[in-house]
């Protein structure tokens, strides 16, 4: 595997290995329920992953019709 | 009629406008009417894609759920989240399959990875049974927007009969062009509507949103978390893999796939999508703001939640538009749903038994076919009751099985044969209708397991029976060609 399809692995971990050490409502953050901010964050740093993982696969380098 | 009918049917009108609209100056083919020439890009792309995920299930199904159930609500976030992973490398391979062989449809691509016609056959009608619901799904929704939002002077019936026949004729003219422009405005209001609810509601009822979860903490202890038992973590972590692995396994979603212009679009897509998707946020937020606002609403009526509250604080021209917004979820996934419902059963069913027919008439059998689809679901509508939840959890269980047969015939070497395939999905969905029609859980059927087994979402069963049975199937076939083909060799 390359390291940008290793990168991809990362929510899949984050997010559902997670989700039963932070199901809990308090404390608040950013208003929200923890347990649901945890799940916010996570699509958050998913859309980045994925944008590192668009940078750095050679694929999008080639022109394409 | 009232200020909020008339904004909705205004907007009804204007989306069977542009539809009638897109298809100026093209020649309807199967090629264009179905996948658009496969001429779409970035945005269109990107707006049907959204356009299924933003369905009237979500608006008031996503509001209902916060309403009702909290916490588990959480896990629309999550599939959307990984499915879009997935789509990184799942969706260009699709789209590239499809555009070297030219196909149109879902089954297309079994029919010709597994050379298969009869496959194609079996396929198209798992998916056709699997749509249905979902069809059902929206007609109901588009029944309950207008008629709560007339305030009674609308039957639901007579609401769902006025789209239904809108969403034919734009169907039939323009096919999947109309549902491209009307995911346009419809993406522009639900974006529009949603933040301002979920923004406003949580503020204007308690003075903002830590306020609001503090206040439903103290009536309900634990609500906005997963509860311990029934819908826990572990059916959390269950629910959103499995419903992730068949999100792109729905039939009208292949063709929004294949209406891309290049497969840069799905890559680009998977970075803007998970952001995107947080939208639905507000929409629980909503659904949350309703729990201490609007009392009592049981069961079913959940999905009411959203639009209960909203007219109890709004004038009738904001409630119009909001029922306008709903009514455009309930329209875009409908006409794709009814356009890959009827080209499915055109092209890869009447096609493989009727052989001679030519491409004109496939082209114009799927057209003429939109209505019988529609008459079927609006059989579904009005005959079914409350068991309509359980038949779209059961079609995204049935799509679901798909998944094995295509994710392996995208490897250079598949190990999956034909009758491998064959065997698993039929096997995956046999054990989805019994489970469903037996109403099982883990829990019944293996009522010895610990509580967290016993949470796991039933679809796991039917997708682990599919694994086995395909890949046991396919060892034997495979083996077996083998052994004819050296002794064809000696």
């Amino acid at each position: 595997m390359k390291l940008h399809q290793l990168l991809a692995i990362i929510p899949f971990i984050g997010l559902l290995g997670g989700v039963p050490f932070v199901n809990k409502v308090t404390p608040y953050v950013f208003g929200m329920p923890f347990v649901l901010f945890y799940i916010v964050l996570w699509v958050v740093i998913t859309s980045g992953i994925m944008a590192l993982v668009f940078k750095m696969d050679p694929a999008n380098k080639e022109e394409e019709i | 009629m009232n200020t909020a009918l008339i904004i909705i049917f205004g907007f009804l009108a204007l989306s069977i406008f542009l539809g009638v609209q897109a298809q100026k100056g093209k020649d309807m083919s199967l090629e264009q009417w179905s996948v658009g020439g496969r001429g779409f890009g970035t945005i269109f792309v990107f707006l049907l894609m959204a356009g299924e995920i933003y369905t009237t299930f979500t608006f008031l199904g996503g509001s209902g759920w916060a309403y009702g159930k909290g916490g588990p609500t959480y896990y629309i976030l999550g599939y959307g989240c990984l499915a879009y992973i997935m789509s990184y490398w799942l969706l260009p391979a699709i789209w590239k399959y499809a555009k070297d062989n030219n196909l149109m449809s879902q089954s297309d691509f079994f029919v010709s990875k597994y050379k298969s016609p009869l496959l194609g056959v079996f396929v198209s009608l798992v998916g056709v049974v699997a749509l249905i619901p979902y069809l059902v799904l929206q007609l109901k929704g588009l029944g309950i927007i207008v008629a709560e939002a007339s305030g009674g002077s609308i039957s639901s019936t007579a609401a769902i009969w006025i789209g239904v026949i809108a969403v034919t004729v734009y169907v039939m003219i323009s096919g999947i062009h109309g549902s491209a422009w009307t995911a346009v405005i419809k993406d522009i209001m639900i974006l529009g509507i949603v933040l301002f609810l979920g923004i406003y509601l949580p503020i204007h009822y308690y003075g903002g949103f830590q306020p609001m979860f503090e206040a439903i903490e103290a009536a309900k202890p634990g609500f906005l978390a997963m509860p311990e038992t029934g819908l826990s973590v572990s059916w959390f972590i269950s629910t959103v893999l499995l419903t992730a692995l068949g999100f792109y396994m729905w039939p009208h979603t292949f063709g929004s796939i294949y209406s891309a212009q290049s497969s840069k679009v799905f890559r680009k897509n998977a970075i803007i999508m998970p952001l995107y998707q947080l939208v639905l946020l507000f929409v629980f937020f909503v659904g949350f703001a309703a729990i201490l606002q609007v009392k009592g609403l049981e069961g079913a009526d959940g999905d009411l939640a959203l639009l209960k509250l909203s007219m109890q604080t709004f004038d009738p021209w904001v409630v119009g538009l909001i029922g306008a917004a709903g009514l455009l979820t309930a329209i875009v996934p409908g006409s794709m749903i009814m356009m890959s419902a009827s080209t499915l059963l055109a092209k890869n069913v009447y096609k493989v038994f009727v052989p001679k027919a030519t491409d004109l008439q496939v082209s114009k059998l799927a057209k003429n076919l939109v209505p019988v689809v529609a008459i079927i679901a609006l059989y579904f509508t009005f005959k079914g009751g409350d068991t309509l939840v359980t038949l779209l959890l059961m079609g995204y269980s049935l799509v679901t099985q798909l998944f094995p047969a295509l994710v392996f015939s995208l490897a250079k070497n598949n190990v999956v044969t034909k009758a491998g395939a064959f065997a698993g999905i039929a096997v995956g969905v046999f054990t989805v209708a019994y489970i469903t029609i037996s109403a099982s859980t883990v829990g019944t059927l293996f009522p010895a397991l610990p509580q967290f087994v016993k949470d796991l979402n039933v679809g796991v069963i039917a997708l682990i029976i599919n694994l086995v049975v395909t890949f046991a199937v396919s060892f034997v076939t495979k083996s077996a060609t083998s052994n004819n083909t050296n002794e064809r060799v000696a």
